[in-house]
């Protein structure tokens, strides 16, 4: 029995950054918001104090951080040919669960695109011709210019700790002369920089590169942002990615917005609830509510005059086809949207062992390091290359949380005296360059409906199936040598190139940056949400997440998706609640 | 949908009607917000606990097994101490002993079929199952191989049938080999390195070896290290071993 509860003005699928945000703007803007979110409450002082947060075992190793598998997982195939299987337990990438989401467990990197990526499939035509034709590459309706208020908001709202590069179009020294211009200065300056960072910094140097500080969500200092939320400054516990920070140094929906919503009378976060459809009304026009099920297996019809999809990307996309909404992609035909474009991040790096000093990598942050971006988007010229788009090169300090990290030189076995003794000593001496590259959409890489496998409810799981393209190939192999030339320049004793080679591997943990399947666009005959993340079918269903990106640039993808949401959330106000239509016309 | 103010207004004063019914949770779920704050409660906080007591799976036998093996992987020797002085085996033991071992957060739902190298852990056995299967093939080959079981062989013959196992050149009867000796050398490391409270770890020798000072969280007096060695002694989630009395 379904029980029909009291309609809402809008109800929120998820709740971690996007759900925070859009929660924030349209409770401000008077409206009832309802979040549901599928796992449980999560804060600093219970669930991630420092008195307990740094437990590798149980929050990476045992998931203790994410979504469990058993609940939701997908299947993956590397490509058609094959079975997809279960990922029956998480590696290659880690979804979030709870409050929070995976804005709990990130590491802080907090970039914006570049206004080329904006326009990928414009911009490299025009400069380097026709792309090949099974390159689904898109433009994003969106332009770098309209986004730019809301990533300069959404850094203020984290503090982000770093150097501007481009203030108003005046390059600015120490930062990243190739970004966009922003409106405003970082509110808060660099982390202070390890060893590791002052050797990348003078190796890229002495190579005529840029280096410059990454954008960091790990406080530098005292803050307080503009909702009032007051965060302390970063500890270098060497705990972030994939863990909470108990310090509230780290940004996050609980650091940040979330105490301040929860004093609106006007919003309201019902936990361990789970979305199972996104519903419609009877002539298909417009989306009626949610039906979810709670931790009593009972199921309920939440009505509400709009639906926000803020799930994670997988989940945003694969609810969308179990609710039937839009047309399943089709790789054969070409044919259908949701599902299309599904994109990753290729990765590679290049690891730097020292003979007499230590790089103490204990000491560390999710987001402290020094990055080059000579490299990335279209900064360089691709002419003869084979391929568009390209990636930042950095060292970051993350952690040296030993079960996860005791990098080991070339040619050392993987187990015995020989290993032991490489791992003692190594662990305090070594440091890594990442490359951190772009992932071009394909026609032959999406997401489906799995045939066979099904999640607790008896619903399909989402099928992946992904495979390193041509273009990130080419891609890796040219980029991945200049990592290597830094790595080198660093005074250690040895390097070793971890190169991406081979097809796509779901177990080794890579990122979890997962985009594309709901992408947005100007036109509804190649995308399933216009400019303002509204869906082209429903007028009151919106988008937020990864999932929008028609592809996925060599950047860390939270600064964009929390500007998407923050240029939505304003359309939704300023123009939606005026004229409740489509915002753009097909 | 509200169109103006006053008719949103209106929307707000049903909102709070209805939040004033207050229905039980048990139909709602859990509700948090309404101007109500950040919920706080005693008994709210969520501490470390699976794994934390002398729970056990292995049988005495199993256990000899997996300590040699662990002692393989890890060995101890004159560049410092091994799994056996983490005492690696209790830590599986207890691991395999909860919800880990029963697979209970894992993707556990048919059709089983081997998977490529690419899709990860395909076995229908939990990591319990699995270690019960492989200890058990893995005696019949020792003693149909070397007449004796694996713990009594020789280090070097010890090494040899690892090898095997990991370069698949050694299959066994009831479940994959090599998913095994992949899942026993992960718990392995797991042990040297997790946190004591886990059982393994002991006296965190794992952590002291490598120099590793553990789960403090503040390290901004040495941010400016510029390479030089920071020596501080490891500290656990317990705390330090100069905070409990000695026994």
């Amino acid at each position: 029995m379904v029980t029909r509860l009291p309609n809402v003005d809008v109800v929120l699928v998820g709740f971690g950054w996007t759900g925070a945000i859009m929660a924030e703007k349209l409770t401000d803007a008077g409206l009832e918001v309802l979040a549901i979110e599928r796992g449980p409450w999560r804060d600093t002082p219970t669930h991630f104090p420092t008195t307990f947060a740094q437990d590798e075992l149980r929050y990476y190793w045992r998931h203790g951080m994410f979504q469990e598998a058993s609940q939701e997982t997908l299947t993956f195939r590397n490509n058609r040919t094959q079975t997809a299987l279960p990922m029956r337990r998480w590696g290659s990438f880690l979804p979030g669960n709870g409050v929070g989401g995976s804005g709990v467990h990130w590491n802080g990197q907090t970039f914006r695109f570049l206004p080329s990526d904006f326009v990928a499939r414009s911009h490299n035509e025009e400069r380097y011709g026709p792309l090949p034709e099974d390159m689904t590459v898109q433009d994003y309706g969106v332009t770098y210019e309209e986004l730019e208020p809301h990533f300069d908001y959404f850094e203020k709202i984290c503090g982000i700790s770093g150097q501007a590069g481009n203030v108003n179009g005046e390059i600015v020294p120490g930062g990243n002369p190739f970004e966009g211009f922003r409106s405003d200065h970082y509110p808060n300056p660099p982390l202070e920089m390890t060893f590791s960072q002052h050797r990348f910094e003078e190796s890229a140097r002495n190579l005529g590169l840029n280096p410059f500080p990454g954008p960091a969500a790990n406080l530098s200092r005292a803050y307080t942002n503009p909702l009032g939320m007051q965060l302390a400054p970063c500890t270098y516990c060497g705990f972030c990615e994939k863990y909470g920070c108990g310090n509230y140094s780290k940004s996050s929906p609980q650091t940040t917005i979330i105490p301040a919503l929860m004093r609106r009378p006007n919003f309201a976060l019902r936990t361990n609830a789970e979305v199972l459809t996104i519903e419609k009304t009877a002539d298909g026009e417009r989306a009626s509510g949610v039906t979810y099920v709670d931790a009593q297996g009972q199921v309920f019809f939440q009505p509400a005059d709009m639906v926000i999809l803020c799930a994670y990307q997988l989940q945003n996309t694969r609810l969308m086809l179990l609710s039937g909404i839009g047309e399943p992609y089709d790789p054969q035909s070409g044919e259908g949207l949701v599902g299309k474009n599904y994109c990753y991040q290729v990765m590679s790096s290049a690891d730097v062992f020292f003979e007499e000093e230590y790089t103490n990598e204990f000491v560390g942050a999710g987001a402290l390091g020094m990055v080059v971006d000579d490299y990335n988007g279209d900064n360089f010229d691709h002419t003869g290359l084979g391929y568009i788009g390209g990636g930042y090169i950095a060292c970051w300090t993350t952690n040296a949380r030993p079960i996860e990290s005791h990098p080991v030189p070339e040619g050392v076995p993987e187990w015995g005296s020989a290993w032991k003794k490489a791992v003692r000593e190594n662990f305090l001496k070594s440091t890594s360059v990442g490359v951190h590259g772009a992932s071009m959409a394909h026609r032959s890489n999406y997401l489906d409906l799995d045939p066979t496998y099904t999640d607790r409810w008896g619903r399909p799981l989402l099928r992946m199936t992904y495979d390193f393209t041509l273009n990130d190939r080419r891609m890796t192999e040219h980029l991945t040598p200049f990592a290597e030339e830094i790595a080198r320049g660093m005074g250690g004793r040895e390097v070793k190139v971890n190169n991406r080679r081979g097809s796509y591997d779901s177990m080794p943990y890579q990122t979890t940056h997962n985009t594309g399947g709901t992408i947005m666009g100007s036109d509804p005959a190649s995308s399933v949400a216009n400019r303002y993340c509204q869906s082209w079918d429903l007028p009151n269903l919106f988008l937020t997440g990864a999932n929008l990106f028609p592809q996925n640039a060599g950047y860390n993808p939270t600064g964009t998706v929390a500007a998407l949401a923050y240029w939505s959330a304003d359309a939704i106000v300023n123009q939606y609640l005026r004229a409740e239509g489509p915002l753009v016309q097909p | 949908m509200p169109k103006g103010v006053s008719r949103r207004s209106a929307l707000k004063m049903l909102f709070m009607t209805t939040t004033a019914l207050a229905l039980p949770q048990a139909i709602w779920g859990r509700d948090y917000g309404r101007g109500g704050g950040v919920p706080w409660e005693p008994g709210l906080g969520d501490l470390p606990y699976y794994g934390t007591r002398d729970e056990r799976f292995l049988t005495a036998p199993e256990l000899t097994t997996v300590r040699a093996i662990a002692a393989r992987f890890i060995p101890s020797d004159d560049d410092g101490p091994g799994a056996t002085e983490a005492d690696v085996a209790t830590f599986i033991d207890r691991q395999l002993a909860g919800f880990f071992g029963r697979a209970q957060h894992w993707y556990m739902r048919g059709p089983f079929q081997e998977g490529l190298a690419t899709q990860g852990y395909q076995s229908e056995h939990t990591p319990a199952q699995l270690y019960r299967n492989a200890l058990a093939d893995l005696e019949e080959y020792c003693q149909q191989t070397h007449g004796d079981s694996f713990s009594n062989l020789t280090e070097s013959q010890q090494d040899e049938v690892l090898t095997g196992i990991e370069e698949e050149e050694i299959t066994f009867s009831t479940v994959s080999a090599k998913t095994f000796f992949d899942l026993i050398l992960e718990n392995t490391i797991e042990g040297f390195f997790a946190d004591p409270i886990y059982g393994g770890n002991r006296d965190m020798v794992g952590w002291r070896y490598v120099g590793f000072p553990g789960t403090r969280y503040d390290y901004r007096d040495f941010v400016g290290h510029n390479g030089a060695r920071i020596e501080l002694p490891p500290v656990s989630l317990m705390g330090g071993p100069a905070w409990t009395a000695e026994n």
